[in-house]
């Protein structure tokens, strides 16, 4: 992972939180870190936490696992999450959502590891 | 100028006791002989790799194994567009006139290689190591993924898709070389077992083992010429989370780009080959491609438009879905039937009309596309 020596902790590296990243030049967010802007190449793009509100884009429920780990969590929902902040992610969710849900994030342990977790939001 | 003069395909299913080299080695040697030439007229070589073994030189470990000293040769890797991308290059190797005859060639054993479980991880990690493996998803996981968006916007149902199985799996049943055959009906797919939801198992194309081969040369070598009209590539993304919008996918990129090379509009199209990994796969590229409008390919496969006998024959062999998967080879043997259908050699699967084909591939999540077209001369 290429984050540079500001990097914020995330899932991704067994902390509770959602990192973005914000170009100061050009506005876009990406979501995979990179010491560079990939809309418009500028350097060292802002590293942020979002908010983990969002609306569920897409959603699988893996039945059939390929590993003893992940196999002792089936089954389980992939989403796809586009975040009010205007990133997408995949994450894990409750079994039951739907496409247009909004959604909050929790942090659950999968097969070892943290992994961020969608909720249906309860407004 | 090129023309596929020559292909040779294995059986798919499964080929206990063979190596990925000795599949390579049988499809080329099919695909060499069909075309009248010897192995020393074989000037390039283009192959695709093996998860069962992975070698960072794969197409001069097969030269060597085969006995050939090419004046090119190199190994191509875009997934499961890899087939037609090498057929592309080919193409242009032969026109800007590098070599003269290329073997384009791929097979593994990755059925009796290795556990099924282990095929399935490998290719798993096409996703991104640190943003989306740790989730544990598989690859029918991001298609299923792709078809929660695609059957939400579309109003596109588990039966319509479950018809593009029930298709490829009639299809197969009239060719001794496919792995199953089996007859299946829309209610087999629809109680097989759940994989990654909405896809089910009948669903999701097989993994079997297989080779396939075929000639791309500067001048036809038999009497009917099977010529490459034109070809192009579009890649938007590598992994699911950093796709586009379903309306900027790359299929509709790379054949409007084809189309341009080729001269041609698709209702020139007689024959059409598609990807289809998934049912899903299958049912998205097919109305991409503009061979069925949005969200109704399932309707035009219930009418038989794309049966053996109907207006625009698909993947008469039985596709990915029922004839088999074996990798880089999988994609490949729709060219070599596309080839046997151009060239009226394809026996009890005939249509009546092949003039002009469409072949399209997809690699990765619906990320790498290649469209070509193909075109029958006398």
């Amino acid at each position: 992972m290429s984050g540079g020596k500001h990097a914020l902790a995330d899932w991704t590296t067994g902390a509770e939180a959602i990192v973005y990243q914000a170009c100061t030049p050009c506005g876009a967010r990406q979501y995979f870190r990179r010491s560079f802007c990939v809309s418009c190449g500028a350097p060292d793009p802002v590293e942020k936490r979002a908010s983990g509100a969002g609306t569920v884009y897409a959603t699988s429920l893996v039945c059939r696992a390929a590993t003893p780990e992940t196999r002792a969590h089936v089954p389980y929902n992939i989403v796809l999450v586009d975040t009010v902040e205007g990133f997408r992610m995949m994450a894990h969710g409750d079994n039951d959502l739907a496409i247009g849900d909004k959604v909050t994030a929790r942090f659950a342990q999968f097969a070892g590891r943290l992994v961020p977790y969608f909720a249906r939001a309860t407004s | 100028m090129s023309f596929i003069t020559g292909v040779g395909l294995t059986a798919y299913g499964r080929h206990e006791g063979s190596s990925t080299l000795d599949l390579m080695s049988k499809a080329a040697s099919l695909a060499i002989a069909d075309a009248g030439l010897k192995r020393s007229d074989i000037d390039g070589i283009l192959c695709g790799y093996s998860t069962v073994a992975p070698h960072i030189m794969l197409a001069t470990v097969f030269a060597e194994h085969f006995g050939i000293r090419p004046a090119y040769a190199h190994a191509v890797q875009v997934g499961g567009a890899t087939g037609l991308a090498m057929t592309m290059l080919a193409h242009h190797l032969v026109e800007s006139k590098v070599v003269r005859h290329v073997l384009v060639v791929s097979g593994e054993n990755r059925l009796t290689g290795q556990s099924r479980d282990a095929s399935i991880l490998a290719l798993a990690q096409v996703g991104h190591p640190d943003y989306e493996v740790p989730l544990g998803p598989t690859i029918p996981a991001y298609y299923g993924l792709v078809a929660s968006r695609y059957m939400h916007e579309y109003g596109v149902t588990e039966t319509d898709l479950a018809e593009f199985a029930v298709l490829m799996r009639s299809h197969a049943l009239t060719h001794p070389g496919a792995q199953f055959h089996d007859p299946i009906t829309v209610a087999d797919v629809m109680a097989s077992k759940p994989v990654a939801l909405p896809l089910k198992l009948l669903d999701c194309c097989p993994v079997s083992d297989g080779g396939a081969a075929f000639i791309v040369s500067r001048e036809r070598t038999g009497e009917i010429g099977v010529r490459v009209l034109g070809c192009a590539q579009a890649h938007t993304h590598q992994h699911v989370t950093a796709a586009p919008a379903l309306s900027e996918l790359g299929a509709e990129i790379a054949i409007a780009r084809a189309k341009e090379a080729a001269g041609v509009a698709i209702s020139d199209v007689r024959y059409a080959a598609v990807y289809d990994s998934f049912t899903i796969t299958l049912a998205m590229l097919l109305e991409d491609l503009g061979l069925a409008g949005r969200g109704e390919a399932a309707s035009r496969v219930r009418s038989g438009y794309f049966s053996r006998d109907g207006e625009m024959p698909l993947n008469t062999h039985g596709g990915l879905l029922s004839y088999g998967h074996c990798g880089v080879g999988g994609a490949m043997a729709h060219l070599v039937e596309t080839h046997l259908q151009m060239t009226g050699r394809a026996g009890n699967r005939q249509v009546r009309d092949a003039s002009i084909a469409l072949l399209h591939g997809d690699g990765g999540v619906l990320s790498s596309h290649v469209s070509m077209f193909l075109e029958r001369v006398r």
